[in-house]
């Protein structure tokens, strides 16, 4: 099958992204009231070095390390029967635990909202927090659950033939958000 | 498409990596306030056991039902077999059921390697020990035991580790599944026993084979102390008890000699004061404990990479 025409186009450059991750973090300050209580969790890969710059801006501004962890979902997923049994990657719950805290939950893609239906699954077997919120550095739309975000970098409007591509530093090359085109409909 | 577990050499070395790799996550399940997963939910596991086993058993037990999985346990005691049903029947009333996985302890070497293949089940076959054949889970949770305690890098790797595993090699499926499964993971073993315990084509196991246990201990980052299997013995392997203990079994003395990073291990059931004494099994570098609670882990991680997706994820083919 000859490969579909892909073009790719940068819509969030290392500044922009440093500058959303800035403001989200204050964000979350401010209706958090600040940083008492709150927890940090990333959801692999790309969400745990995302949920980590925030804690470190959140010390700067509050001089108050907040717990990070990281929280895998593979396990919770609806899709799990419909693929090859996948490798987990890892759930890290800080020693504090969640239980009577505010979870933030940080993703760098929002999309169906599966990933955060089975993340709120997972979070359910682990405690009880006070309250869940969710931050996404890039809401591209096309939900198909009743989920939205309550702290988000960029809303990107996108069709479903379009691709969402986040690389961050930590486990890539370099910071950015790239659009790619490709040629059929990319599974949510 | 089937697939199964069925031996340690069924698995490449990505095959083991993935396993243990995966029973690393789950095994940080057990410090959890909910210890479950809902992967395998709407699954059936059949626990079908024609030997006696403890740990085995109540592992997998613990395993499936960690990952959500429904779980029949079917003994040969106080079932139709002991009224003299064949495998074979038993295997076509367990398909009947709608088995997903079975898991399967016999006393023949070979009898999970038979229900595999004969068609008579659609289920995932997991040998959990057949006859003095193999028992690769065992061996898998040996070496995730080894590797927690030895592995190098990020990848936690067994490259160049010398494991020496010591006594009834003979009658050993752990023996076997360990030696098969460790050279997959670049370790290097050397089985030691007296020349009566080490079974016919020994020489072509990836493996040195020794006489002399003093010889070999100061050299191990792993000892593994095996049961001398009197119910399998018929006939004389030694004279005595007494002389066997004191040539192959390691009391304090012998692990004075060992490594200061070295570990104890012992697939169970022991008898103590006969492999090892009681002040080896219950000292510091005795990890025997330890292997029981990683057999959990281990096994939740083979259920779910083969039953949690739509192909399993490692095993042999069909």
């Amino acid at each position: 099958m000859p490969a579909p025409p892909e073009t790719q186009r940068v819509v969030l450059d290392a500044g922009d992204i440093q500058r959303a991750l800035t403001r989200i973090s204050h964000e979350i300050l401010e209706r958090n009231k600040g940083a008492d209580d709150l927890v940090l969790l990333g959801i692999p890969s790309r969400g745990v070095p995302l949920a980590r710059r925030i804690a470190e801006r959140i010390a700067a501004v509050e001089g108050y390390d907040v717990p990070v962890g990281s929280l895998d979902v593979t396990m919770y997923r609806d899709d799990l029967r419909m693929k090859p049994a996948r490798a987990l990657l890892p759930t890290e719950i800080p020693p504090e635990g969640i239980d009577d805290r505010t979870v933030v939950l940080v993703d760098d893609v929002l999309f169906s909202g599966r990933t955060i239906r089975a993340a709120l699954d997972a979070l359910n077997d682990i405690g009880r927090p006070k309250a869940v919120r969710l931050a996404v550095l890039v809401d591209r739309g096309h939900r198909e659950l009743p989920i939205r975000a309550d702290f988000v970098g960029k809303n990107l409007p996108t069709s479903l033939v379009e691709r969402v591509k986040v690389t961050l530093a930590d486990v890539d090359d370099a910071d950015a958000v790239t659009i790619q085109t490709t040629g059929q409909e990319v599974p949510a | 498409m089937k697939r199964h577990l069925l031996s340690a050499a069924d698995l490449s070395r990505a095959d083991a990596e993935l396993i243990l790799s995966t029973a690393a996550e789950l095994r940080e399940l057990a410090d959890r306030p909910i210890k479950k997963l809902p992967a395998l939910r709407g699954r059936t596991v059949v626990n079908l056991f024609f030997e006696d086993s403890t740990r085995t058993r109540i592992s997998f037990e613990a395993a499936a039902k960690r990952l959500s999985a429904d779980v029949i346990n079917f003994a040969a005691k106080g079932s139709s077999l002991s009224k003299g049903e064949s495998l074979k029947d038993t295997a076509l009333t367990l398909e009947a059921m709608g088995a997903d996985a079975v898991v399967v302890r016999h006393g023949a070497s070979g009898a999970p390697h038979r229900l595999a293949h004969s068609g008579w089940v659609r289920s995932s076959v997991v040998n959990g020990g057949d006859g003095t054949h193999e028992h690769p889970t065992q061996a898998l949770l040996d070496a995730f035991t080894m590797s927690r305690h030895l592995g190098q890098g990020q990848a936690r790797s067994l490259d160049g580790r010398r494991i020496v595993i010591v006594g009834d090699v003979l009658h050993s499926r752990v023996a076997r599944s360990n030696a098969l499964l460790l050279h997959t993971l670049g370790a290097e073993v050397t089985l030691v026993a007296p020349p009566t315990l080490l079974p016919v084509g020994v020489g072509t196991w990836p493996v040195e084979v020794s006489y002399d246990l003093d010889a070999a201990l100061p050299k191990a980052d792993a000892v593994m102390m095996l049961r001398v299997q009197r119910e399998r013995m018929h006939g004389g392997f030694f004279p005595t008890a007494r002389e066997y203990s004191r040539r192959y079994g390691l009391d304090g003395k012998r692990m004075a000699t060992l490594q200061d990073h070295t570990i104890v291990m012992h697939p169970g059931p022991m008898v103590r004061g006969m492999e090892i004494t009681a002040d080896v099994a219950d000292s510091d570098r005795s990890v025997i404990v330890e292997q029981v609670t990683n057999g959990v882990a281990v096994r939740m991680a083979v259920l779910y990479l083969l039953l949690g997706g739509s192909t399993p994820a490692v095993g042999g083919e069909e």
